[in-house]
């Protein structure tokens, strides 16, 4: 088998950058990823990424894939990664299609939403339940919906359902809303919204489709009557294929400020890790640093 | 000759968006359907696929759920 210089997983911000730098290098590299774009390709409009005073996710993760392509870069779509060992001085990187061996790994892999774990949700995914509002909010019109969560994505679901549903409730956990005061204050005076805090999710009802949401509000069983459930609880690391790396509590890869993690040889880089700040500008930053410092690595080995 | 081809969408989903630049790369020539205003559309795709989730594509009757490059690839012989 032949031995890469390194193997980047993942193709969002970090994994991109990291692999334009590689390029650079001349390494002898791949990248093994399941999509293109990662979260980037999801987000909205971004205004906070120097030298793009606007431009959506769709574009930026666009102009991303094109500067990779422009450097030839190896890559493996829709293969996804389930198993990275250290054998030696080598590691093994175990996908759903092949195998491969490296020098170094980069795990640029980011974050994925998370998930309810209630009764009915697997069944009723996007048969009424979605965790992408920007997908699939405007399937709603002059429907009964609710948003579960109580942070930036859930204030950004409502706020556009707002203006299209007929009814929008947010079940939200804690015992008032989190994110940004604007946005807050511009759902809290719309007409159609219902809050219910110290409340959560139980159970998604349905027949072919959702009709309902079993909640426990204050302690109390209710049931709310919706044809929409939008998830938007938070994101979760993309590490279920590492077994053997140190994470923090929240399941991030921890590494220092060269993206080391705790195993020779194996980097790691953007939103799976617990580098602080979660953003595009961020991630892609951190790709280069940790594909910089794979380069050291290997020139010391 | 060539497949129909219809997309199910709507205008703000970054998937629908790459899938339809994605056909257009390949040249492939679509019929579009914004669901989010075309009640009747979402009411067609809704039946076709069983599911609510876009972007949706009838590929000569082959429904395929999301931007999946290898079976859209696939059902159009590129």
């Amino acid at each position: 088998m032949a031995i890469y210089d390194l193997i980047i997983i993942g193709a969002g911000p970090a994994g991109i950058t990291a692999a334009v730098y590689a390029a650079r290098k001349r390494m002898n590299f791949l990248v093994v990823t399941g999509d293109i774009g990662g979260q980037a390709a999801w987000s909205g409009d971004i205004e906070n990424y120097t030298g793009y005073q606007f431009i959506t996710g769709p574009e930026l993760a666009q102009k991303f894939e094109e500067h990779m392509r422009k450097n030839n870069i190896p890559v493996k779509e829709n293969e996804e990664a389930i198993g990275v060992e250290k054998l030696g001085e080598d590691i093994l990187v175990k996908t759903n299609k092949s195998e491969y061996r490296s020098k170094t790994v980069i795990i640029a892999s980011g974050k994925r939403s998370k998930e309810l774990g209630v009764p009915g949700e697997g069944k009723f995914k996007n048969r009424g339940l979605t965790y992408c509002a920007t997908c699939d909010g405007p399937l709603f019109v002059n429907k009964d919906v609710a948003v579960i969560g109580g942070g930036n994505s859930a204030l950004d679901a409502a706020m556009q359902l707002i203006k299209i549903a007929s009814k929008v409730y947010i079940i939200n956990n804690s015992e008032s809303l989190g994110g940004d005061l604007v946005v807050r204050q511009k759902i809290e005076a719309a007409g159609n919204l219902v809050i219910f805090n110290n409340s959560k999710v139980t159970a998604v009802l349905g027949d072919k489709m959702v009709n309902a949401i079993e909640i426990l509000r204050d302690g109390k069983e209710e049931r709310i009557l919706a044809q929409g459930v939008f998830v938007e609880i938070g994101l979760i690391p993309n590490t279920g294929f590492v077994i053997d790396i140190e994470k923090n509590g929240r399941g991030e890869i921890k590494i220092n400020d060269r993206n080391e993690t705790n195993i020779p040889g194996i980097f790691a880089a953007g939103d799976v890790t617990d580098v602080p700040e979660k953003q595009i500008i961020i991630a892609a930053g951190e790709g280069s640093k940790a594909s910089l410092s794979a380069f050291h690595y290997l020139a010391r080995h | 000759m060539a497949k129909s081809v219809k997309v199910y969408s709507t205008s703000t989903c970054p998937w629908c968006i790459r899938v339809k630049q994605f056909l257009k790369e390949n040249n492939v020539v679509f019929e579009d359907y914004d669901v989010g205003i075309d009640q009747s559309k979402a009411d067609e795709m809704v039946k076709a696929s069983g599911q609510m989730g876009v972007p949706v594509l009838d590929i000569q009757g082959e429904i395929i759920v999301g931007f999946d490059k290898d079976r859209i690839k696939q059902a159009l012989g590129l």
